[in-house]
Formats: C-alpha cells, structure tokens, sequence
C-alpha cells in the first residue's frame, strides 16, 4: 500500500522535476563544469585547462570595466529605487485626493515591460528633441547626447531602472506600512513626536523585514536587468554602459566563446550568492520582532 | 502585587491634576451621528467611568478628548482652557489605549520611555523615572523583554506604566481590562483605582462592564446612542437612576419596570407610565399584587424567581433558604424602594 502511495506521489512530482533539473539544475552544473573547459571551435574539441578561463577573466579589460560599472550600477540602483519605493509609499499610505490615481500612477511603469519603458526613455533622451533637453532648452543650456556618450551613458541606463522597479517595490512598502496599526502612531503623537521621529524610531523598524526582502530583490535586478542596455546602448559607447550579464551575452551568443561566458556566468552566480546570503545572515538578526 | 510596597515614592510624583469639561459636544461621521450635544463635567483628582452599550460613542468621546479625532461642534476645556483645536501633544495628557499600542520593536524600558525620550528628558532622569515607575507596576524582572514576551496583564502594565511616566495630571483608558480573564481583571481593577487615588490623577476610564464601573468610579456618566442619560455616583445611580435605561442597564438581573396599568394601586399616573422595582426589592408574601411564577433559577446563596404581573415579565431576588414558591405568589415591595417613570422613560420625583 505504502509503497503505492509513494510511486504515485514521484510521478506526479515527475513533471515538475523534470523541468527543475532539465532547465535549471543541470544547465547551472555544466555550466560550471564547462567554466574548466576551452570551448571547441572547428575541429578541435574542448580540452580540460583548469583555472584558464578565470585567469584570463582576471585579466581582461573589458571584464574589469563590466564589473566597475555593474558596481556602480547596483550601488545607485539599489539605495535610490528603495529610497523612492519608500518614500512613495509614505506618501500614498495616507488620505489624500485622487489616492488611487496616484497609486496606480507609480505603480504603472512597473507593468511595462522594461523594453517598452526603455523606448519611452530612448525618447527622453534623444539630444536636441528629447524631454530632458527640451527642459535643458528652456534655461539655455546645450543639448546633450546623453546615451551616446561614455560619462553619462552608465547613469542614463540606471535611471530607467530606477524610474522602472521603483513602483513595484513600492507596493511591498506600502502593505508594510499598512500592517502597522494606527494606534502606535496615536501614542505616538500623544507624547508630541514628530513624524520625522516616529519615521526612524517606528516605522523604519518596523518595516525591517520588507527593507531587506525589497534589497535582496534590488540586488538581483542589479544583476539581471538588462534588457534596456540592449534596446537603448548595446553596451555602448566603448562598454561605458555595459553591465556583466550583457557582457556574458556578447560573450556567448555573439562571439560563441562558451566555455569564457561559463566562466563569466560562474563568476556572477557567486557573486549574487555572496550578497544574498549576507544580506540575509546580516540583517536577519536585526529584523525580526514578531 | 508589587504594587503594596508603593506608599513610599507616592509623594515624589505629586500631580497637580486639572478638570475637564466638554461642552454641547456633537460628532457625526458620514454614516452616523456618534455623539450629540455632550455636557459633562469631569473632576479633577477624581476616577469618571464612561458607561454605555457597545456603539454609544464612549471611544468617540474618549478620542475627542485626547485630541486624536475633532468635534463637529462643541467645546473641550481642560482646566478652564478651550483645547478643542490644540493637538494631541499640547493637551498634557495621557491614554492607555484598549489594545496597549505597545511598540512590538522595543523593549518594555524603551517602551516606557519612549515619551521621555522624545521630549529630551535627560538620561540620568529618565532612567530614575523608569526605575520609580517599573517598580511601582512589578515589571522589575520584565525590562529586557518585548511585548510579545508578556503575557496579556504584564502588557497592560507596561501600557499603565508608560502612562504614569508621563507625570501627566488626565489619563485617559479606552476598555483597558476587556483582554483579561476574569481573575487578572478583579486584580487590575484594584491596582488602577489604587494609582489613581495614590497619584491624584483626574482618570477618564471607558467601559460597558457595569461592575467595573460601580467598583472603580468615583462618578459614572451614563451614555446611550450619543447621549448622556445620567451623571451620578455609583450609589446614587443605583438608587435613583434618572431614566428607565439607566435603570436596566445597571444592577444584574435589572431593574423590573411594570406597566402602571398592570398595578392597581398606580392607575392614577398618566397612560404609559412604568413602575421599577429592584428584583431584591420585592418581597414574597400574603399580600400585594398577584403574580404567575414561570420559574425558579438558583444560584446557591439566592434563587431568581421569573413571574408575571399582568402583561410584565418580572424577576424577584430572594434568598434560596426559603425554598420553592407556590405557582401563584402575591408580591409586595416598601414604597421607598419604588421607582416611577414617565412615558418617555424619564424619572418621575
Ligand atoms: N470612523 C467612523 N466612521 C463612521 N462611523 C463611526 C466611526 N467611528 C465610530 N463610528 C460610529 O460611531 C458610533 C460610536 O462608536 P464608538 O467607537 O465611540 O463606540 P463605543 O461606545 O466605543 O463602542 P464599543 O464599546 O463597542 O467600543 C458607532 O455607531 C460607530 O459605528
Ligand atoms: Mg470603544
């Protein structure tokens, strides 16, 4: 009988399994396995070479380049979309006019796909006619050829995604904020604090486990987001705006160097890794009161 | 409790206490009207106990008074001054609020002070004051732990202490007790009235448990649907309750209000009006009115008799000891144990 139950619940786990290891788990074990690899070009197959590949990673210029400006990328992205996302949230989370208009307003760019909003961006862009030099226009200011060139590239790509993961995480805020009960805020007031006070003593607290599981997620869209690179600068100009999982796309699907996009992909996955972890055992101590 | 060996550190929180008086006080939500024209007048120093049915607007009232919601119309003076506009903070009070709004995130010491660390109050006295206030409420061992680590009456301490504290002369509690069991009840009841009287504080004390109000209250004003009905003492409000739904609403079993047609010797009063008698008022004997006995409930010292006089359902309290009344009984009560209304319910003198 036992033994019947159990066939039965492996074949219906069979599908899902399946497809788990099929898509995920032995794609990321061959990927790594293939990081020890040469890729095969031609007629001359893979060779084991060991630590080749990342001795190689190490120095390349273009991967130390990627790396800086996947840095730079999540050091903006991550605080500011939280900032933005909060303070957003603070500001919806109350009795105001047109409180579901403005809700639904911010949370709008999140349902675009990032390609549609990385067209939208194109436009804001474009030197001479584009929103933001037509505002620059207003003050006599030059025009500015804002992706197409190296010093501005970068932070141009990070403000789509800012302006685009913003409203969605400010809808995981906002139900924070509306778990907190009101009377704390009454008791609160009673003894004269400030809302500036109540913020950082309360509700910042308070809405601790929401801060880490929103920067978790900014974290892995710092290192996943990268479809608005291909619509808006393909990594241009000279890699100024090239972010690392573009670079393993270069790598593997235009140059077919595979065994160098495993190398560059194993190198990202721990790096997601660390930070996750981290982040969690972190501030994992400090957040839950419950 | 910890609280017997207080009577030393009385003196060193010596309050100086103030009376309110809200005047011809109205709120009306979109829905609903939940108070209208309230006149009260709340003693300084002394323990008001707000009474009514769930709905009747005590919260409202109690809000209105701290300052976290406005009247319509109408005028709150603390101490003589009109605070109807002023914010929560200025109006120098302090509330204890029916679930504690305890700060899930801090400890029961950061709890309790939490005010003064708003405020600015030096740390050399802030952790004077919690070291006089924790003892004073038994919550000595507790500091360290956060409010989920209490139990339901150590929260409500802890939500007290954070009142006491304040050194504010108006406290205000919305149903502190309705959480506890029965036994923790009957002890806090003791305590609350016990810091009241020992620190002065004019208290505003929110409740629909009318032996609540009769154990703790130096006055009770009596709501129902927005209004007052009665302001009067405990003894007075039993004795002489000023409408038919003071009268039923206080005293278990409630006061038995038959119609004055029903009695002959009260035909004379005008069409509609009601004669009360107090169950344990009622006496079993050879004379009085007749009465139909539907049953008999016992409750070890007394039994419940349930008759009928007339049309009126009625109860009579008499001591178990004199065992099973016959089907039909002729009651009689003393004249000054009687109470007349008018049509309308009011008091007849
Ligand atoms: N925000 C509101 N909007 C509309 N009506 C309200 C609001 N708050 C209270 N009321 C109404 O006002 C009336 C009084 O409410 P209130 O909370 O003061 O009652 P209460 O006496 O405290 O009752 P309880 O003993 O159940 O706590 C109720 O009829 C309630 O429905
Ligand atoms: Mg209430």
């Amino acid at each position: 009988m036992i033994k019947r139950e159990w066939i039965h619940a492996w074949l219906l786990l069979l599908p899902a399994l399946v497809l788990l290891f099929g898509f995920t788990h032995i794609p990321a074990v061959q990927t790594f396995i293939d990081s020890f690899w040469s890729t095969p070009r031609g007629r001359r197959p893979s060779t084991f070479v060991g630590w080749d590949n990342y001795a190689r990673m190490t120095a390349d210029p273009v991967f130390l380049r990627v790396m800086t400006n996947n840095l730079i990328y999540a050091a903006i992205t991550i605080p500011a979309s939280i900032a933005i996302s909060l303070w957003m949230a603070l500001f919806v989370h109350r009795r105001i006019m047109g409180l579901g208009f403005l809700r639904m307003a911010y949370f709008t760019p999140t349902v675009l796909p990032l390609i549609a909003v990385a067209n939208i961006w194109l436009f804001f862009y474009l030197p001479g006619f584009g929103l933001f030099d037509q505002i620059r226009g207003l003050f006599g200011l030059r025009p500015v050829n804002w992706i197409g060139q190296p010093s501005t590239a970068l932070y141009s790509i990070t403000a789509v995604t800012v302006w685009n993961q913003a409203g969605f995480f400010m809808i995981f805020f906002l139900a924070a904020l509306q778990t907190i009960p009101e009377n704390l805020r009454e008791a609160a007031a009673l003894e004269g604090t400030s809302r500036w006070t109540f913020f950082w003593r309360v509700t910042w607290p308070l809405i601790m486990p929401t801060t880490l599981f929103v920067s978790v997620n900014a974290t892995i869209n710092a290192f996943r987001m990268v479809d608005h690179v291909f619509v808006m600068t393909q990594g241009g100009p000279n890699n100024a705006s090239a972010l690392l999982l573009y670079y393993i796309y270069d790598q593997g699907f235009r140059f077919w160097d595979t065994a160098y996009a495993a190398t560059l992909t194993v190198v990202m996955v721990v790096i997601l890794a660390i930070i996750g972890i981290g982040q969690f055992f972190l501030l994992d101590r400090r957040v839950h009161y419950r | 409790m910890a609280m017997n060996a207080m009577t030393s550190i009385d003196e060193q929180i010596a309050i100086a206490a103030a009376g309110l008086r809200l005047e011809g006080v109205r709120k009306a939500y979109d829905t609903a009207v939940a108070l209208d024209n309230v006149t009260i007048d709340i003693p300084a120093g002394a323990f008001t106990v707000l009474l009514g049915p769930s709905g009747c607007g005590k919260s409202t009232l109690l809000r209105l008074i701290a300052g976290l919601d406005r009247p319509t119309s109408g005028k709150i003076l603390l101490g003589g001054n009109d605070i109807t506009r002023k914010p929560p903070a200025e109006r120098d009070l302090s509330m204890v609020f029916q679930s504690y709004a305890l700060f899930p995130h801090l400890t029961v010491a950061e709890n309790i002070i939490f005010g003064l660390r708003v405020r600015r109050v030096d740390k050399a006295e802030r952790w004077e004051r919690l070291n006089r206030v924790a003892r004073m409420m038994g919550l000595d061992g507790l500091l360290d732990r956060r409010p989920n680590q209490l139990s339901g009456g150590q929260q409500q301490r802890v939500a007290l202490a954070r009142a006491v504290i304040s050194e504010r002369p108006v406290c205000l509690m919305d149903e502190p007790l309705s959480n506890l069991d029965a036994k923790l009840r009957a002890e806090m009841r003791v305590e609350i009235r016990d810091l009241q009287q020992r620190l002065g504080l004019t208290m505003v004390y929110v409740t629909h448990d009318q032996v609540e109000a009769m154990t703790m209250a130096d006055h009770i004003v009596v709501m129902n649907q927005g209004r007052v009905e009665q302001v009067a003492r405990p003894r007075e409000l039993y004795a002489a309750p000023e409408t038919t739904f003071c009268a039923r609403f206080i005293g278990t079993p409630p006061m038995n209000l038959i119609s004055a047609r029903d009695l002959p010797a009260y035909r004379h009063l005008p069409e509609g009006s009601l004669v009360g008698v107090r169950p344990e008022d009622m006496i079993v004997d050879g004379e009085g009115v007749e009465a139909v006995v539907e049953g008999v409930e016992y409750l070890g010292a007394d039994q419940l008799i349930a008759a009928r006089i007339g049309a009126a359902k009625i109860i009579v309290r008499q001591p178990a000891r004199t065992g099973a009344p016959d089907a039909k009984v002729r009651l009689s009560w003393p004249a000054e144990a009687t109470h007349l209304f008018d049509a309308d319910g009011r008091r007849l003198h």
